[in-house]
Formats: structure tokens, sequence, C-alpha cells
């Protein structure tokens, strides 16, 4: 599967690259970090108590499904951070960083 | 100067701080959003090029006028705005609030409570997988990001939201698989009726747009399971009204069930709240101007769910409210809640024709997740009503529904439907999840760092 997410709209603005589980990705100044990765994956991070992918749910920051970690730094909410360019994301906690 | 803190800047609370302004005060604004607008009014960031008209349809002029009137309050330097933050607990006339700089403490002396409302939604066996989303979500993402959340998408569930997140996406250009309304033929024709009563044109604008999506609707369906496979939804498994089967492929599923009010805060606030048959729900009680207890008001869907216009009228009497216990009456309340009893009773007309689904939770399989936080199952909820009884906070202590990072948000009114399925009682004896503060995660550092207050 490619991407979850299609864009529709608003394709003209500037490109932005950042990394995702080690691999470098582009998406759109003003994309949040939840649509960036969605573009190109299916899923955000894995459940942690059940065998499924989670990809966010409400969007509007009130779920709290769609957190993930960067490589140094603290966890993030995706879908109400904007992306930036450089960020290094990760969607599993990185060596010892706590969760 | 008195201070008053308004939380939501939604129309409520745009509407409730431009009345405020008014009068002489300035009040100070928190949203959790970059920019101000709310959810339904809700603006793309900056540098994106759609048109009004194209993001807000036929309510362009309004998602307009209010963004205006608040850019301009701004601007003047009128209203204190504090977008990006969070507010996740009161006490002692204190807002606490995370934010981009870590935590703020916001003293007040009057609240007024603006925080909008939630897709309200019921478990359907296989919705805990990615591509799973509420409807508020595709609004969200085609409204703020330009997307849609696959190429395959099936809407489902019921309410207003249903019918629109459904014609802005074909309009859009996205691949809507099928539209699949709950509620019954039957249903919805009582509820229009009330509707078309109070307000007819906009009865008649919501049944046009529905009849714009043809084939792709179906009323009265029941929904078996989503299909899964390792990346997300395959196909959804649903019966018509005439129950016969059909299997729709999809690689998205959006689904919610009209709307839940946001009431976490004003229950730390010390709100009291009444079971609602209306609206299926808990919701908090108010006097006309939105009057909830010492120097606490409450206003927009988070009170009762009006919809935007209902909002800007809420939010302009808890601001009128304010301003006569301050001893300084506002003009025009009188008008004003006239025109708000007529909302009130299309609103209600309008969540008759969109009923809570009951009778599909109560015969949800065990194995369903109920709790999408933690994969609590629907059979592990039913077994934890023998020992803690049918009410809804000692079920949560046992089968821990309702402690995951949601805070219950997504699972509480299907868990108490679920305990009063079990105990052969009716929801409203359930009882009511209490709110806890943080109502919304707060980062630990961010806690030690803070100083004592
Ligand atoms: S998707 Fe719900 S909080 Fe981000």
């Amino acid at each position: 599967m490619n991407g979850r997410l299609l864009r529709l709209a608003e394709a003209e603005r500037p490109a932005l690259s950042f990394r995702f589980d080690g691999e470098d990705l582009v998406a759109l100044d003003g994309d949040t970090v939840l649509s960036a990765i969605l573009i190109h994956k299916p899923r955000l991070r894995q459940a942690e108590f059940g065998p499924e992918g989670r990809a966010g749910f409400c969007l509007m920051g009130a779920c709290q499904d769609c957190w993930i970690w960067q490589e140094d730094g603290p966890r993030l909410r995706a879908c109400s951070t904007p992306l930036r360019a450089g960020m290094r994301l990760r969607s599993a906690p990185a060596g010892d960083w706590p969760a | 100067m008195t201070r008053v803190l308004i939380v939501g800047a939604g129309p409520a609370g745009i509407r409730a701080a431009e009345t405020l302004v008014k009068a002489g005060l300035r009040p100070v604004i928190v949203d959790e959003a970059a920019r101000a607008g709310g959810q339904i009014y809700r603006r793309p960031p900056e540098g994106f090029r759609r048109t009004a008209r194209t993001l807000y349809g036929s309510e362009a002029a309004k998602a307009e006028h209010l963004h205006a009137t608040f850019d301009a309050l701004v601007t003047a330097g009128q209203v204190e705005h504090l977008p990006e933050h969070s507010v996740f607990a009161l006490r002692n006339g204190v807002a606490h609030a995370t934010g981009p700089n870590g935590l703020l403490r916001l003293p007040y002396d009057r609240l007024i409570l603006s925080t909008g409302a939630t897709d309200r939604v019921v478990p359907v066996p296989g919705w805990q997988s990615a591509g799973v989303y509420t409807l508020g979500a595709a609004q969200i993402a085609l409204k703020a990001q330009g997307m849609a959340l696959g190429r395959r998408i099936v809407l489902a569930g019921s309410g207003p939201l249903l019918t629109l997140v459904a014609a802005q996406l074909v309009k859009a250009g996205a691949g809507v698989a099928a539209v699949l309304d709950t509620s019954s033929y039957s249903d919805q024709m009582w509820g229009a009726a009330g509707m078309a009563a109070a307000r007819p044109w906009v009865t008649l604008r919501g049944l046009r747009m529905r009849a714009g999506l043809g084939r792709l609707y179906h009323a009265g369906v029941r929904l078996e399971r989503i299909e899964t496979d390792a990346n997300g939804p395959v196909a959804l498994h649903w019966q018509d009204a005439r129950g016969r089967w059909h299997e729709t492929p999809c690689d998205a599923v959006a689904m919610g069930w009209h709307l839940r009010a946001e009431t976490q805060l004003a229950d730390l606030a010390g709100a009291r709240f009444q079971w609602s048959a209306d609206w299926a729900q808990w919701l908090p009680q108010t006097d006309a101007l939105g009057r909830a207890g010492p120097e606490l008001y409450l206003a927009g869907d988070g009170v009762r769910i009006l919809g935007a216009d209902g909002a800007e009228r809420a939010g302009t009497l808890a601001a009128h409210a304010v301003l006569e216990d301050l001893g300084q009456p506002a003009s025009g309340t009188a008008a004003l809640l006239r025109r708000a009893a007529r909302l009130d009773r299309f609103a209600r007309a309008m969540a008759r024709a969109f009923p809570w689904p009951g009778a599909q939770v109560r015969a949800l399989p065990d194995a369903t997740v109920l709790c999408r936080c933690e994969g609590i199952t629907a059979g592990e909820l039913r077994g934890t009503v023998p020992m803690a009884g049918a009410e809804a906070n000692r079920v949560k202590s046992l089968a821990r529904v309702g402690m995951g990072r949601c805070q219950g948000r997504y699972c509480q009114l299907a868990a108490a439907e679920l305990i009063a399925g079990q105990a052969g009682c009716a929801v409203a004896q359930v009882g009511r999840l209490r709110g806890q503060p943080p109502v919304r995660p707060v980062p630990i550092a961010a806690l030690l760092d803070a100083p004592e207050g």
C-alpha cells in the first residue's frame, strides 16, 4: 500500500524534507506531521494493546491516537503539530527514551 | 478590570469575546488551534489558497464574518488570544494550560467555557484499525489540509455531518464508496417535519444536499464489521433496510453519530449534569443565558448541540450574562433568546431524526474492541458488570474503560449503553464518568518544571 492520505488540493506550497523511521521523505509547508507521514505511509505507529496499526482518529487533538516520537526530544501529537523542515520522527521510541 | 477567561475560540467563544469587548472589557481567550474559528469554521494554515466559498459552501459569509471579527479584535489589542494552548485543569479561580512554551497559569474572575463538541462514535468491529476515522476527521483533512483520508472512503453513522462531509468530499473529487446512515427513513421523516417547522430553508438545503448523493446514500443500515488487513480497512460489511447483505470495498472509513458535547472542563468547574434524552448524553445544566454556577458560564456545542448558528447566539448570551452579573446589562437579550429558542427546537428535532444507535451497541459481539486506547473489548466490560454493578465509575475502575489516553471521550457513551444492556436498566441510571484533571495529557516534565500553584 502507498500512502493512506491523498492530496486533492493546495499542492502549490513549498516542499519540506523530513525523516521518518530513518527514511528521507518530502511533504509540503503547512502539512501537519500526521499528513506528512500518511501521504507516504499507511500508519503512524503500531498499537500498544493490539496487533493493528494506528493512523490517528479524530484529527482534532481529542483522541490522542496520533502520538509519535522524535529521534531526540519529547513525543508529539501528530495531528496538531505542523511539520518543520528537518524533523526526525519515529513510529516507536528511540533506544531508552521513555515512552 | 474584571478578568474574563474564555476557553475555546469557535463561534461561541468569538461572539462572547466580541460582546465583552463592546462593553469595555478585555477578555483572554485560550484555544487549542493555531488559528481561531473552531471546527466547523476551521481555517487552513497560512499560505493555503482555496476560497471561503470552496471551504465553507453556503456558510462562507458567516465563516468570513466570524474570522474577520476575531482578527480585528486581536489586531486592535482588545482581546488577548492564546492560540495552541490547552487548558487541562481548573482550580481556585486559576486555569492551568499547556502551550508551546510550557505551562501557563491563567487567573480569572469569570469563566466562559465554549469547548465545542467531538464526534459521537460507537464501536464497530474492526474500528481500532489504522484508516478508521471520525467524520470530523474527514472534514478536517479536507478543509485544513486539502486531503482525502483514502481513495475509496465509506462514510457511516448518522447526523447532519454525515451528509455534509459526503457532499463536500464528492465535490472536492474524493472517492466516496458509500454513505451509510443507520437512521431509518421513518425516524428521519419525523425529525425532518420538526426541523422544517423551525428552519425550513436549512432543512431544505440539507435534503437537497442529501439528494445530490444519489445512489451512494443508504438509510436504515446496520453496520456489521470493518474488514481489515495489516494496513487497514479493505471492506465494510453491512445490511440494508430490507435485510440484504452488502460488502463495500474501501481503504478508509469515517464514522460518527451526530456530536458529543465536550464537557470535561465544565465538570471540573463544578457544573451540574443531567441526562438528556434528546441528545442521549449527559449535559451540563445552565439557565437560559448559560449560567452554570458562580462565575461560570457555558456556551455552544459543549452545552447543547445546536450547531454553529446556535453557538454564535449562545456565546453572545453568555457574555450578556457576565455583563448582567457585573451590573452593566447589555441590550437585546430578549430578542436573542427568542431566536435561540427556535434553534433549540430545530436541534432537538434533528437529534430525533438521527438517533443514537443504542440497539446496535447493545448487540455488539463480545470480541469487539470498545476502548480504542487500550484495546478493551465489549466482552471484558460486560464481564465486570456483575462484580461492579451497573455504575459507570465502578465499571471504569475494574475494566479500565474510560481510563485510556482519550479519557473516555470516544468510549464512554457506548460503555454506558453496554452496561445498561447487561444490567437491564436505562442508560441514564448507569451514571456519568466524572471528569478528572488533567483533561488533556500533560508531559510529566512540564509538571515537574512548573512553579507551585
Ligand atoms: S488524531 Fe486524535 S489527537 Fe491526533
